[in-house]
């Protein structure tokens, strides 16, 4: 006899799942009004009128952040099997975790390093008036200069 | 049982876990707007039934008949699909988490879980991985400005967290030897919960979820202030709605979720109930509710922290996702192992 596995339960909610959404797309686009006119249409901007493309150049960092998340990303999956039977090993398995653990904390360390995980913001640049007054020289500053 | 037995009994399970993942959604947002008045010194939505408490039918039939709009800028079939992905996730989740033991009714044993499957967690890893993309797509299909920023550090964010998430729960895998969810809850005993185990973890589990759902003080991609309303500005009638349950949705399961690994699940600490000599049906109703008491207490906590703190700037959050909780959760599983190796635990 054919017997349902807790996988195909899982494939039932799925399916459940995915009708739900499609039922209450669909049924909302049924019920709702649609007059579009051209300004709903236009892409928001604070009520400016658009300027260029929509899609933008960004940052370069987002770029490595997903990099650095797809390497550590790898080692969460194979980190989970050593987890698993990690109290079937005893003292040998401790020593294999921690020597993983130590190169994953190197690769870290490296990152870290190497400036990867600086996020760029503006640097703070301190006040400018003492050079613009000259107050290095006071004798240019006299009472005469001052009292236009 | 024979399979059409088992296919209806499944049915009946997601039906009952639809009904309630519904129920609280709606629940969830007008708790929120009572409890964000509340302590905001306002009133909050009181006018539609007694204290309010239609609001959340109100506002759906509202959402449901208002007009859809798409801009002309948008890619129009990843504009519709990333709504229905966010919604998908977010309900498809909740198959593996345990709502309490098995019980016998009549001659059939049913276990409270709608798939007792033996890697249920990395089952829940991998869709909250999936979400990512519902935010993406929709940011960058919506064709402005601010959905494409919003989107970028959405995508960022998550995937910066997820790290964090995947090694705490790896010290929980140490311990309970297993990714059954109802494994990893028995293993926690009546009061060696993993959360007292490794506080650690269950903290950096906890911010991971935090920013896992977007919410404050992690909400940069719906930044109001700066980007109106992030990956959702574009959206409007039930598209917004889905992605706004899906955003409460999301709450729901990861607070499952801390209960599951953390909180030991449905059980009550210190007390044996198994040996009070009650009834096998209270017994399972006790379960039940003391799931659902650990449930409502950890939203309350997200409503909370939601009205207490304020929002980070995007490079402390990265750095705290990286350089504080990373590294943390590296430490938590030496320090599990450490105790395992110590104790024989």
């Amino acid at each position: 006899m054919p017997m349902l596995t807790e996988f195909g339960k899982i494939f039932i909610f799925l399916l459940t799942a995915i009708l739900f959404v499609v039922v209450a797309v669909v049924a909302a686009k049924l019920i709702r009004p649609s007059r579009p006119t051209r300004e709903k249409l236009l892409t928001y901007e604070c009520g400016e009128n658009t300027e260029g493309t929509p899609w933008v150049k960004f940052n370069i960092r987002f770029y490595v952040v997903a990099l650095i998340f797809l390497i550590f990303d790898v080692e969460v999956v194979l980190l989970i099997p050593w987890a698993m039977v990690y109290q079937s090993f005893g003292f040998s398995g401790y020593i294999v975790g921690v020597i993983f653990l130590l190169l994953l904390g190197l690769g870290m360390a490296y990152e870290w390093r190497k400036g990867d995980l600086e996020w760029e913001r503006p640097k703070i640049v301190p006040p400018v008036l003492a050079e613009k007054m000259n107050l290095e020289k006071p004798d240019q500053l006299t009472p005469k200069e001052i009292s236009i | 049982m024979s399979t059409w037995e088992i296919v209806i009994f499944t049915l009946i399970k997601i039906l009952v876990i639809f009904t309630i993942m519904m129920l609280t959604v709606s629940y969830l947002v007008y708790f929120e707007r009572r409890i964000s008045a509340w302590t905001q010194n306002r009133l909050g939505p009181n006018r539609v039934g007694w204290e309010g408490v239609l609001q959340p039918f109100a506002d759906v039939f509202k959402l449901l008949l208002k007009e859809d709009i798409v801009p002309e800028q948008a890619e129009k079939k990843i504009h519709s699909l990333a709504p229905v992905i966010a919604l998908f996730v977010a309900f498809t989740t909740y198959a593996v988490i345990p709502i309490g033991p098995s019980f016998n009714f009549f001659d059939y044993n049913i276990s409270l879980v709608v798939a007792d499957v033996n890697m249920g967690i990395l089952y829940v890893l991998a869709l909250t991985s999936l979400g990512v993309y519902a935010i993406t797509l929709a940011g960058w299909s919506s064709g402005s400005k601010y959905s494409l920023l919003g989107g970028i550090r959405s995508s960022a964010q998550m995937i910066s967290y997820e790290i964090s998430m995947g090694f705490s729960v790896g010290g929980v895998i140490l311990l309970s030897e297993s990714l059954r969810p109802i494994a990893i809850v028995e293993s926690q005993g009546l009061w060696m919960w993993n959360a007292w185990i490794q506080p650690i973890g269950f903290i950096t589990f906890l911010v991971s979820a935090f920013a896992e759902t977007n919410r404050l003080p992690f909400d940069l991609p719906e930044a109001e202030p700066e980007l109106v309303g992030g990956f959702h500005t574009e959206y409007s009638s039930m598209k917004f709605a889905g992605f706004f349950l899906a955003e409460y949705a999301n709450m729901i399961i990861s607070s499952a979720l801390i209960i599951t690994l953390y909180l030991g699940g449905y059980q009550i600490p210190f007390i044996d109930i198994t040996t009070l000599g009650l009834a096998h049906w209270f017994e399972v109703l006790i379960y039940i509710t003391a799931f659902f008491f650990k449930m409502g207490a950890l939203l309350f906590f997200f409503l909370w922290v939601r009205w207490t703190i304020p929002r980070f700037r995007y490079d402390q959050l990265m750095n705290l996702g990286w350089k504080v909780m990373f590294p943390l959760a590296l430490l938590n599983i030496i320090w599990v192992a450490v105790l395992i190796m110590v104790f024989n635990l």
